[in-house]
This record gives structure tokens, sequence and C-alpha cells, in this order.
């Protein structure tokens, strides 16, 4: 298929619809309208429901409705608005319900602004709701990868039956690059849900879709074979893409649209015969530890970059079991970093020699 | 080779859509392209900007720090955007709308009276695709039919007279 321009937030939706959700239930907010607004106007033309909830709160609710009848279902928010819907999250993830939450993260705390950034980054893969569960969490960096990873985020969802939360940031969301969509099999078949809550036809017992066990043994053992599940994706499902870390002296980690912006620092470094790689996670959750432990020598120096107060930093500390040395360079509040002032701050850790 | 652009001016000028003509032209010619709005509480009579990327390699970061062309279409554009391009860079002014003149010595300025020249052919709302025409000129970021191209896959088929006010803007800065 031939490619087009287009912006991220509509590159997601369109994905997502070409991964078989027809159903999405949200609330406006900047940086990521255009998402609600792209499923406002396609799906009621292809059978499918939008719905403008009255509230994040309520939309998050719709959503594990609807994911507990078996159909695939998303929505879409920013920073404020994914802090809002985080008791939902915290049930459907209680209850195994498989959906796709979106953030395009803009400033925070509180209302903040409404520019890039990735200070969600605590929230999103450390929890973010109440007890004991995880999201999976994946952060595109380019308008492609924002389609591809829709897809990815959905076949994952049911597969372990969970919500899977895609991180993107404001720049990601409004910017537009050439993308390629797969095409839609019209006739896929999703994973068999025979647990979802969609009808017995008086063939079957009754499929309960609940995160209340008033039994404390019995909510442990739920607990304790959902904790199975996570072994299995930490094991399974990290993804990254490495480069240049090979001789590296100095790697960088960023994800997302920061990681574009350290990969201009990177050439920029190695003009100046600085060696510099980069790590850039794509799933958060699970962190992609392996491909931290092996340059774990107590030689090279990494250095986290991101658009937050450096929330990234204490995965990147634990993969390498503190062995190496771990900067920081961040902006927040909805600036964004330059590759000058990453340059910079590789030039003072390397010792300020160039 | 990458050129690295950024369209400035009021909200309501097609300041968006003059980057998404040059964007779509280097998504047409296979090359890596990226175009980033400003966005904010924009609105008709605000500032406007977009930083459009086209290049042979990827396109790493999406930010442009020191542009090789600037256009401007109006005067707190120019103010704001003047001193990031890169020496030896390219200035185009709507003189329309900007009195003051390029305060750099090592800078290639061409003023075009863009705004007035599009009132007087009654297409006032084509200012942004001359001074497009200007720039794909001194550029040579494509050939004229690479853009004329572009611009009918942006138009939509069932308004020609679109596509013909459109192409008479970009001729018209084209062969200024």
């Amino acid at each position: 298929m031939a490619k087009v321009l287009v912006k991220g937030n509509e590159a997601l939706a369109e994905a997502a619809i070409r991964s078989g959700c027809k159903l999405f239930f949200g609330y406006p907010i900047t940086p990521q309208t255009e998402v609600s607004a792209y499923m406002a106007k396609k799906l009621p033309k292809i059978g499918g429901c939008f719905l403008q909830a009255e509230s994040e709160v309520s939309a998050i609710n719709m959503v594990y409705g609807a994911g507990g009848s078996g159909k695939r279902v998303m929505t879409s928010s920013s920073s404020p608005g994914i802090s809002l819907k985080q008791e939902g999250i915290s049930y459907i993830a209680g209850a195994d319900v498989p959906c796709v939450i979106v953030n395009i993260v803009r400033g925070g705390p509180g209302l903040g602004g409404i520019q890039p950034a990735q200070s969600d980054y605590f929230q999103a893969v450390k929890g973010g709701g109440h007890g004991d569960y995880h999201l999976i969490v994946l952060a595109p960096s380019s308008i492609q990868e924002m389609v591809d990873l829709t897809s990815l985020a959905f076949n994952l969802a049911d597969e372990y039956r969970m919500p899977v939360m895609i991180m993107g940031d404001g720049m990601l969301g409004q910017m537009m690059e050439p993308v390629e969509f797969p095409e839609e099999d019209e006739g896929a078949v999703y994973a068999e849900k025979g647990w979802a809550a969609n009808g017995t036809k008086m063939e079957r017992k009754h499929n309960i879709i609940n995160s209340l066990y008033i039994e404390a043994k019995e909510l442990e053992d739920t607990i304790l074979e959902r904790q199975k599940k996570y072994d299995v994706i930490v094991k399974n499902e990290p993804r990254c893409e490495e480069m240049n870390t090979e001789d590296a002296d100095i790697i960088l980690v960023a994800y997302g649209t920061t990681a574009r912006i350290a990969k201009t620092a990177m050439m920029k470094a190695r003009e100046k015969g600085i060696k510099v790689g980069l790590i850039r996670p794509i799933t958060l959750w699970p962190f992609p530890t392996e491909n931290f432990k092996k340059h774990a020598d107590g030689k090279k120096k990494f250095l986290c970059v991101e658009m937050s107060m450096g929330q990234m930093v204490e995965d990147v500390k634990l993969a390498i079991d503190c062995k190496n040395s771990v900067d920081f360079f961040g902006r927040t509040g909805g600036i964004v970093p330059t590759p000058n002032e990453i340059l910079n701050k590789i030039d003072e850790i390397s010792g300020g020699a160039f | 080779m990458t050129q690295e652009i950024i369209f400035a001016g009021f909200g309501g000028q097609g300041i968006l859509f003059a980057g998404k003509v040059v964007a779509y032209a280097g998504m047409n010619e296979g090359k890596n392209v990226s175009h980033l709005p400003s966005y904010g509480p924009e609105m008709r009579g605000g500032t406007a900007n977009c930083s459009v990327i086209v290049s042979d390699d990827e396109v790493a970061s999406p930010v442009i720090t020191d542009p090789t062309s600037l256009v401007v279409m109006n005067g707190p554009s120019l103010d704001k955007f003047e001193q990031s391009v890169v020496a030896g860079g390219k200035i185009f002014i709507d003189s329309s709308l900007i009195s003051r003149d390029v305060e750099r010595s090592d800078v290639e300025v061409f003023k075009i009276d863009a705004t007035n020249m599009a009132m007087k052919m009654g297409l006032p709302k084509l200012a942004n695709i001359i001074m497009v025409g200007k720039l794909i000129k001194e550029t040579n970021l494509f050939t004229y039919d690479q853009v004329k191209s572009a611009i009918t896959k942006m138009v939509p088929a069932s308004k020609p007279e679109l596509l013909e006010n459109n192409m008479k803007a970009f001729d018209t800065g084209y062969n200024l």
C-alpha cells in the first residue's frame, strides 16, 4: 500500500480500526483529541461505536464493559485524563480484561500544560492505580511505529488478557510523517475468548467479570496466578532498539520522541570522535533488562535522556545492578530537549576532552 | 542531503498547509520527511509555525533548531526565527506584511509581496502557496512537476477550482 502523510494521533486511530477495534470511548483533551475526532468520524460508518463519555472515569468503565464482552476496545487521553482513569484501569487489570489505553503525554503535575512530556513514566510502569498489577507499556518513537505498535498492543492485550498502554507524547501525536498501514483483514478471527460475558445462548454457565474477592485467600490466589503471566511477559516480551553500543564509551538511554533527539546527539558526538551509543526501550514494561545487563561492566557510562526529572533512571540502574555510572539529562514541563543540550552533557561526562 | 525548513506566520495564513505541501512532495519523491506543527492555544490571528524536514536519510530529531530555510509571513515570526537560520541559509519574507529588513548579512533574503499579490489575483488565502512557489524555485528542493503532482494529490478531486487556484498561486511565486 502507498505511503500516506498523516498525523500521529490519526495514524494511531486508523491503525486501531485496522486491528479490529470498532469500539472507542473517550473524552477530549489536548494533545490527543484527534484520536477521538478520527474515531467519531469513522466508527459510525463501519458499524462501530464511538461514544464521548461525560468524563474520563465514565469512559474507562465503558472500556471495562466492552472489553468484558470480548470485543477489541480502546480509549485514549492525555496525562490528567489518564490519572482520572486509574481506578478503572486497576479494576480492568484485576478482572483480567484486555483493552488498549493510549496516553499522549503532556506536562504535569496537575493540569500542567499541553506541550510534550514523558513525566507519566512512573504512573505507567509502576502501577498508577492500586493493587498488584502491571500494564504492558509500549513507547513508539515514529508515526510508523505508532501504527505498528497499535496492532501489537491489541494482540498482546488479547494474548495475555490484560490492559496494554501505548505511551506517546504531544509531539508524536501532533507531527506528520509518511506511514504505511497494513491492510485490514476483514475476516480476521481474534483470540477465542471463552471467558467473555457475551451471552450464554443458554448453552453454558454465566461468565462473570469481576475484581472483588472478599476471601483473602481467594484474592491472593488470583494475584499469584496473574503473577505467573507477568513472569512470562517479562521473559518473552521486552522490545528494544540498540545502536552503536558495542564500541561505545557512553550509552544514551531514551525512548519515544526523546530517543530521536538523542539519536541526532549521538551522530553529532560520533562526528566529534566521542563513541556514543543508544539503547531505546520500546517496551517500558517489561523493561528490556537484558539489553542493559550485557553492558554492566563497570566501564561504559550511561546517560538517561528524558522529558521528565529522570523517572527512568532507577530502572536503568536496576538493570545493570548499579555497576556502571548512570547520569541524567532532561527537560520537563513541556520543554523538548535539543540535540545540542544533550551533546553538552555528553561532553561533560566524557571528561570535557572534546 | 537534508533541508530543514521553518514556516511561520499568523494562524489562518495557511502556514501548516504550506509546510504540508513541501512534506507531501517529499514523501511523493520517496524522501524521508517530517512535519511538526507548533500547537497550543492557536487561533486565527495568533502565531503558528511548523518545522518540515526533507532528507535522504532517516529523520532523527524532528525539532529544527537551525533551519536551512525560513519562510516568514509576519513580523513576530521574523523576530523569533531570524537568528536561528544557518549561515548561508535562505530567508523568504512576505514583504506585504513585514516592513523591516533582515539584520543578518550572512543569509540570502528573498522578499515576496505575497499577500498583496494574492489579494490582486482574487486569491487572498493563497499567499502561502505563492511563498512555497518561490521557496521551491530558490532551494531546488523539487522540480515544478513534482510539486504540481503533490498539490494535485492533496486537493480533493471533487474541487477542481481549488487545484486551479493553488497552481495559479504556485506559478506566481515560482516565476517571480
